[in-house]
């Protein structure tokens, strides 16, 4: 059972619980006639271009391979049981597979390497943090600078380390877990409507601002005397003052007005864990506050985590876990799968095409916003009842403003996955022709998939 | 020698050299190296370079902000978690941890709000002795008065004359924007909270004249390490004194005031942040219990079991000056209404702790039969023999268990309701037929098993599936029976002992269990000298050459030397 949006529905009911319609005003005087200008990356003349962004989408546990992955390759690919919820978005979503996870001799850490590798092009070598930065990151240090916020980090079962995110390390960006407090950082103390009238500077921001000054005036005394390590500490923490800083100028300068922009209402507190209800609940009210979130342009780049890698998700009056019934659970020699462990994937298929249509359900000029995104969903995992992380299932939605074609099966034939993390780099913008280190290193790009 | 250091700071050409040059004649270096020309005291000044630096722990700001503005002083915000390295303290993870983009937003949130809440009218006066000449105007005099005092505590040392222009010129410059003298130092304020300088702690080391070549920590950071190793705090007063008049690298003095604090009632605290890292505690804020499985399990009970694990450990160690090997035995507890049901015991009291002691004999007997310990180490709807023998492996025997291979094939172990399996043991006795698995399992498991006695919230069962549980378990060769059993082999052990004295010096200086290595077995026999006292122990820990010197090696990559005035402005 899916869960359907409308644009109506998205902008009522789900949020607080309210059933509260919101108009949806059209403001044709920023729409050039057919809408086009205005979608495209890089509109000029004093009307605001709409962006493109760019996220990831992760769930835990991978799939059942035989149950999952089209054999069809190119457009019109074919569509398995579990990939069918996709069915209505499927000539926007791109399906990857066979793409290799190759370590190098490290260990192939239980649902630690695959996410990770995906992510940062490296091998994890100990089950902590990111072996390096996270491209999500470097994306974000091309487009998301002139946000309030540089990203935006979601785990809708919880635990704010559940994060793929960070410039590695030590540095992790940690998740929101609450939608409530999601909403608060985001439309709470700080927000500017795009669309208001008028427009004071705040004056606490413009205090503000001097107060981070002035603590980067006072960089140089403490970098002169660090090491090697503590220096990187040194400049991660000033990269994260230089983005308050900016996040700040952004907040003291008027905002262009977004017509998609509808602010929502407030979101009530709820429980937050791993049973698969509220989880459902968290990840739909933590995707309306998202999107309104791109569609007002406070943030550019987001991470969303639908469950964590060795998945705790769990049935109310039940003795296990989802990451146990992966391992425990009897392949059922009929079915050739394991249905229960299957019902929570067929859950998190089903959220991601909530997920989806809730960001095609806004409209942008003739485009939507999922047209001027691109999101790549992933797991950490093959098929987890053996740890595999070859051939992890990956798809991306939407185009980046008309950057990638879509509806696409693309095989990879056993290459490194770090194709993918390149493919999307250089897609939206990032100046580099390889990436990943060893045997994850690479400079062939996606060909078939770029528009 | 004088001319020579000279130059070399000349030499580096740094940017700030006008900066260093107003350092320079700073009134604030310690009167250790005072001297009474200020032109020479540059060339007095010995070469600091900072050594390392660890991010505070969101306890260790909760408490500092209450301990310099008072309890009352709201810490509002998400803390960025410290990551905690593989089989090591999250004391060792704050070395590494960097602040993230999203991080220093809640912190620059939490900085203005504490700073709001000092500095509004019902609290100004405990902070600002000075009154503004105009409230609505600058105030250089005043800012200063008030100011340097509180960036002393916040950054732990001294602020440097530079430093403490730039704060007051900082709260002249908001005063003006703002029109208010107030506003102006809450500004301020909240720059020295986001400061680097705050939210780390910045340790600075000297040369050491005992070891001419080497290094060793200054007074301050001394002072530093002590108030958070001990009282998981920021050096109070007495300790920032100390550390002026050059006591703490004086190690009579050292042991004297070390000696105060872990006989201080605020040692306390210290123990039990040191045992919540230890322990993993940052597992509670992840415990999810099945409610259909487990009707005793809810909100209460799972906030009460931490907290009874820590009455536990520091009434005993604490409160009778225990042996800590009888931690693993004791009978004594506590009960709060929540757990009563849980433990099936009568509470009589219907808010707050009151003591229990379990019967001679009861399985319940030492940490390892209590309900928090025994529920972080299962899974959500049962037991697992294999978590919690990790768990004491890993965390009370400092014996890291390897992961499971990634190509692990799980199939033989079976549903819990499969009639041929009906207990743990015969499961995971299914599980082990197969060698690749069975190599771990041997090391965890046998160990484990002996708590089966307790399901997946520590409650009690004889038996699981209507078949009687067998608790018998072996570790390192000796067989023993239930958890009351387990107790009394790792009191034996001398693993256990050893395990609590590495991580106690690794909690202290932020190292790993390598580096601390060779000076673990030393301690160790001191800490059997006093009869495994944890007082006695950290008071060593605290008094050791070990936890002050600064390892050669690391120094000297990429680390630019560079006087104690210049390094802090």
């Amino acid at each position: 059972m899916g869960y359907e949006i409308s644009r109506r529905t998205a902008l009522r009911g789900v949020v607080n619980g309210a059933a509260v319609a919101v108009g949806v005003p059209l403001l044709d005087a920023f729409l050039d006639g057919n809408g086009e200008a205005m979608a495209a990356p890089t509109a000029t003349g004093g009307v605001a271009a709409v962006p493109v962004r760019f996220g990831t989408w992760f769930w835990g546990l991978g799939v059942n391979p035989n149950r999952w992955f089209p054999s069809k390759v190119g457009p019109g690919y074919d569509l398995k049981p579990e990939l069918a919820p996709i069915k209505d978005y499927q000539n926007k979503i791109n399906v990857y597979g066979n793409f290799n996870v190759p370590l190098d001799g490290a260990p192939n850490l239980p649902h630690a390497s695959g996410g990770p590798a995906i992510r940062t092009g490296r091998a994890l070598t100990a089950e902590r943090g990111l072996p390096g930065e996270s491209f999500d990151v470097t994306i974000g240090d091309l487009i998301g600078t002139r946000t309030r916020f540089r990203s935006l980090e979601m785990s809708s079962s919880g635990d704010p380390r559940n994060s793929l995110s960070g410039r590695g390390g030590g540095n992790l960006n940690p998740s929101e877990v609450s939608a409530s407090a999601l909403y608060t950082r985001i439309f709470g103390t700080g927000f500017k409507d795009p669309n208001s009238a008028t427009f004071t500077p705040d004056p606490q921001v413009m205090a503000r601002r001097s107060v981070l000054s002035a603590v980067t005036e006072q960089r140089q005394s403490l970098e002169r005397a660090v090491g090697a390590a503590d220096r990187q500490k040194l400049d991660q923490y000033y990269t994260s003052v230089r983005q308050l800083e900016n996040q700040l100028d952004v907040q003291l300068t008027k905002p262009e007005p977004l017509q998609s922009c509808v602010v929502p209402r407030s979101v009530a507190d709820l429980p937050v864990n791993a049973e698969i209800e509220h989880v459902i609940l968290n990840h739909q009210l933590m995707t309306q506050l998202l999107v309104m979130a791109l569609a007002c342009d406070q943030t550019r780049i987001f991470n969303m985590m639908f469950n964590n890698g060795a998945s705790s998700l769990t049935r109310i009056g039940s003795t296990i876990t989802h990451h146990q019934l992966t391992h425990e659970e009897v392949l059922d020699n009929r079915l050739g799968y394991q249905p229960n462990a299957t019902y929570f994937l067929t859950k998190i298929m089903e959220a991601w095409v909530g997920f989806v249509a809730a960001l095609d359900g806004i409209k942008e000029g003739s485009r939507t916003l999922l047209d001027n995104t691109l999101v790549l969903a992933h797991s950490e995992t093959e098929f987890a009842k053996f740890h595999t992380i070859d051939n992890i299932p990956i798809m991306t939605a939407g185009s980046a403003g008309g950057r990638m074609k879509t509806g696409i099966y693309v095989d990879g034939a056993g290459t490194p996955v770090s194709r993918v993390g390149l493919t999307l780099q250089q897609v939206m913008g990032v100046s580099l022709d390889r990436w990943g280190s060893k045997s994850m290193e690479t400079s062939k790009s996606i060909g078939e998939v770029v528009a | 020698m004088k001319r020579v250091k000279l130059l070399k700071l000349a030499t580096l050409g740094f940017a700030a050299a006008s900066a260093l040059a107003a350092g320079v004649g700073a009134v604030d270096t310690p009167p250790s190296i005072a001297s009474p020309a200020p032109s020479a005291q540059a060339a007095l000044a010995p070469q600091f370079q900072i050594v390392a630096m660890r991010r505070i722990t969101e306890a260790q700001y909760r408490n500092t902000i209450a301990d310099i503005f008072g309890p009352d002083v709201r810490v509002a915000g998400r803390f960025e978690p410290v990551v905690r390295p593989a089989h090591e303290l999250i004391a060792s993870g704050a070395r590494e941890a960097s602040i993230s983009p999203a991080g220093l937003e809640q912190f620059d949130a939490m900085a203005r709000g504490v700073a709001a809440q000092v500095f509004d009218e019902s609290r100004r006066s405990q902070f600002a002795e000075c009154q503004p000449a105009d409230a609505t105007k600058a105030d250089a005099d005043c800012a200063g008065k008030v100011l340097a005092p509180l960036g002393r505590l916040l950054f732990r040392r001294p602020l440097s004359a530079g430093e403490r222009d730039f704060y007051v010129k900082l709260a002249g410059d908001s005063a003006g924007q703002t029109g208010s003298f107030y506003k102006g130092l809450e500004l301020s304020l909240s720059a020295m909270l986001d400061s680097p300088n705050f939210l780390y702690v910045v340790e600075t080391a000297e040369p050491d004249p005992a070891n001419p070549g080497a290094l060793r920590l200054d007074n301050y950071t001394r002072a530093t390490r002590l108030g958070f190793m001990l009282w998981n705090s920021t050096p109070n007063e007495a300790l920032l004194q100390a550390a002026q008049q050059g006591k703490l690298t004086d190690d009579a003095a050292l042991a004297v005031i070390a000696g105060r604090m872990v006989n201080s009632p605020r040692f306390e605290q210290g123990l039990r942040a040191f045992f919540s890292d230890m322990l993993l505690f940052e597992k509670f804020d992840e415990l999810a219990k099945d409610p259909v499985i487990y009707p005793y399990f809810n909100q209460d009970v799972a906030k009460a079991l931490p907290e009874q694990t820590l009455r536990t450990i520091t009434a005993h160690l604490l409160g009778k000056g225990g042996d800590y090997r009888a931690l693993f035995t004791t009978p004594n507890t506590f009960m709060t209404r929540s757990l009563g049901p849980l433990y099936q015991v009568p509470v009589h009291k219907s808010a707050g702790w009151e003591p229990y002691q379990f019967a001679a004999g009861d399985d319940r007997a030492g940490l390892l039969g209590q309900a928090g310990f025994l529920s972080i180490y299962s899974h959500s709807g049962r037991s697992s023999p294999t978590l919690r023998g990790r768990a004491i492996r890993e965390l009370l025997m400092c014996q890291p268990v390897p992961n499971p291979p990634g190509n692990v094939n799980f199939t033989a172990v079976q549903d819990v309701h499969n009639k041929a399996t009906p207990t743990a043991r015969s499961r995971l006795t299914a599980h082990s037929t197969d060698e690749v698995c069975a190599g771990c399992h041997k090391i965890t498991d046998p160990v484990g098993l002996s708590l089966e006695r307790f399901d997946g919230i520590g409650a009690f069962r004889a038996a699981e599936n209507d078949t009687p549980i067998d608790s018998s378990g072996i570790l390192d060769g000796m067989h023993f029976e239930g958890a009351d059993g387990l107790g009394k082999t790792l009191a034996s052990s001398p693993d256990t002992t050893q395990c609590v004295s590495s991580r106690a010096l690794q909690y202290a200086t932020g190292l790993g269990s390598e580096d601390v290595s060779p000076w673990v077995e030393a301690l160790d026999k001191q800490f059997a000298a006093s009869g495994y006292g944890i007082r006695a122990l950290f008071l060593k820990v605290a008094t050791m050459p070990a936890t002050w010197q600064v390892k050669a090696a690391p120094l000297d990559q990429g680390a630019t030397k560079i006087s104690y005035a210049g390094q802090r402005r």
